[in-house]
């Protein structure tokens, strides 16, 4: 007690300025509360971790044999010019990698989030706390983000282990899908929470994750699509990270065209991050 | 406990022949007379009367599905059909890449849709909505409610299996006359796994439990020779594979689509015909056994 005035004493005398300090505070005490609200998503996963975690293994496992092998054998066997010469296998890998950031986030963001509110009340009954709504929100944004990061490490590893990966560069498509997951979870989850229906939901994966999936330059490269679809795949999220973890893990990046891609992702997650923390105020404070 | 309460709890033993329907003492009701277990039962049309009145106003969601397929052929025709060129068909002929590989994906969307259908919304009736407790205390029986469940996931897989015979149609993907018969195999295909899928349910625990579900359809969408042939395994991998459910039918409905049928295409279907019977019956003893105990 006597300690706290006294450091709160010292700090109003020697620190920059006073309105300085208290803006420290205040971020703070934000990231403590949203730490708070990320270790209830912690405890919840800490029961359920195992049935979670041979999905997360086998899935991306499944993917790579079957994509990367299986249907790779027909592909080089045709011939890979339009690939630009390398195997099917590392041309897919990385675009699966960011893709699944890109389903792990959308399924954390979507129902879970719902749920929260309507089905088992998580926040709700996190109101009887001292969290605020934009805690609980950025709490359960970081529990996502550790889910999409887990799972893009394991395919990651996966990748060096089967010899997808061309670069050492490939340790740094970690982070960016992990960025490409954030810049769809946060707006996700920011719209989630104002859903009043969860048929919503079935409609975002049919029109939004399933074309971003399949023409987003994962399967095949978009120099394919017709001019105006390639245009619009220019323009989704989905392709800047699936380019950019292609070229880490290809090993010819372009650092513009790297900088571009990290900015647009980043500028998504902000404004997701943002909005998230209007729409649970306005959603949760009555 | 008041006698007003006591007379609210029938004694076990007749809720049990209740339960198998021999009930003597008790009237049967109008419409529900001498309706056996798998026979057209009025009991398992109420229940798919009662989702489709649920989901008269998510009518939006069945319309918006057939875009699903739309979005799929169309990658494959514009994208992977390029990269990959001719593959061997059924007859062993080269065929494209886009013939092949359409009537896989029609398999696939009759398996994953009768999968959801029967894992997920059946999960949330027997333990959230409390449905199957409700509907039991009414004259209906497990076997029955197995029933409509199942026809209820047929009905949706069948007005998606027509609209993606249409799509595939429209982009000129149909090489036979022989796919009239697409309709009633995709259907037949979702029968199967959504008894499978009934059954699996019944024993689930909670939503975590769905990853094993997750974990058992993958391998089966992306291994049955759906996106490429079969002579890509090595041998031992492909005698496996061709006992696995979905094979038999992708196998059926390739084999349809581009003409090349053949007599044991009625074996194919007959495996996934019993396999759909005993899980329908499974799930219907097991639903009594979780709810009239």
């Amino acid at each position: 007690m006597v300690g706290e005035v006294r450091r709160s004493g010292a700090e109003r005398g020697a620190g920059p300025s006073p309105r300085a300090a208290s803006l420290r505070g205040v971020a703070r005490r934000n990231v403590a509360l949203s730490f708070r609200a990320f270790r209830c998503w912690l405890t919840v996963y800490r029961r359920i971790w195992r049935s979670s975690i041979w999905s997360s293994v086998l899935g991306p496992l499944f993917y790579l044999g079957a994509m990367g092998f299986g249907l790779g054998s027909l592909v080089d066997a045709h011939g890979t010019a339009s690939l630009g010469g390398v195997g099917y296998l590392a041309f897919v890998a990385p675009a699966i990698l960011a893709s699944g950031a890109m389903n792990t986030a959308m399924a954390e963001a979507s129902y879970p989030v719902f749920g929260s509110v309507k089905w088992n009340k998580i926040y709700i009954g996190a109101q009887a706390s001292p969290l605020r709504p934009a805690d609980l929100f950025r709490g359960h944004l970081m529990f996502m983000t550790m889910r999409i990061a887990m799972n893009a490490a394991i395919f990651t590893v996966f990748m060096w282990i089967f010899g997808a990966a061309q670069s050492g560069w490939v340790v740094l498509a970690w982070p960016v899908a992990v960025l490409t997951g954030l810049a769809f979870a946060a707006p996700v989850a920011a719209w989630a929470v104002t859903v009043k229906n969860e048929n919503s939901f079935a409609y975002m994966f049919r029109f939004g994750m399933m074309p971003l999936l399949l023409f987003s330059g994962t399967f095949f490269p978009i120099s394919q699509l017709p001019g105006w679809l390639r245009l619009l795949a220019y323009a989704t999220p989905l392709w800047h990270g699936v380019a950019l973890c292609r070229a880490l893990s290809l090993g010819h990046v372009d650092p513009v065209q790297a900088l571009v891609d990290v900015a647009y992702l980043a500028a998504l997650a902000i404004v997701g991050v943002w909005a998230g923390a209007r729409t649970y105020r306005r959603r949760l404070c009555v | 406990m008041s006698s007003a309460s006591l007379r609210m709890l029938p004694p076990t033993g007749r809720l049990r022949r209740l339960a198998r329907g021999s009930d003597p003492s008790r009237p049967p009701r109008e419409g529900m007379r001498s309706a056996g277990p798998f026979r057209g039962d009025p009991g398992s049309l109420r229940l798919i009367e009662r989702h489709a009145r649920v989901y008269r106003h998510a009518w939006l969601v069945f319309v918006s599905g057939v875009f699903e397929p739309l979005f799929y052929l169309l990658s494959v025709g514009l994208g992977l059909g390029v990269l990959v060129g001719k593959v061997p068909g059924p007859g062993g002929q080269p065929i494209p890449y886009r013939d092949f590989v359409a009537p896989g994906l029609l398999a696939v969307s009759s398996m994953n849709g009768a999968m959801y259908d029967s894992t997920f919304n059946i999960f949330f009736r027997l333990k959230y909505a409390k449905l199957y407790d409700a509907v039991l205390a009414t004259p209906m029986r497990p076997a029955q409610v197995a029933l409509g469940e199942i026809g209820w996931a047929l009905l949706r897989g069948t007005i998606y299996a027509i609209a993606f015979t249409l799509v595939m149609l429209a982009l000129g993907l149909v090489h036979s006359p022989w796919a009239v018969l697409n309709v009633p195999v995709a259907v037949l295909i979702g029968f199967a796994f959504a008894a499978i899928g009934m059954t699996g349910t019944t024993y689930m625990r909670s939503w975590q439990d769905f990853d094993y579900v997750i974990l058992a359809s993958m391998p089966l969408f992306l291994f049955s020779a759906t996106f490429y042939p079969l002579s890509v395994y090595p041998r031992p991998l492909q005698v496996v594979i061709e006992w696995t459910p979905l094979y038999q039918g992708v196998v059926l409905l390739r084999d349809l689509t581009l003409g090349v049928v053949g007599p044991e295409l009625i074996w194919r279907a007959a495996y996934l015909g019993v396999l759909g019977l005993a899980g329908l019956y499974a799930s219907g003893r097991r639903i009594g056994k979780l709810l009239l105990v």
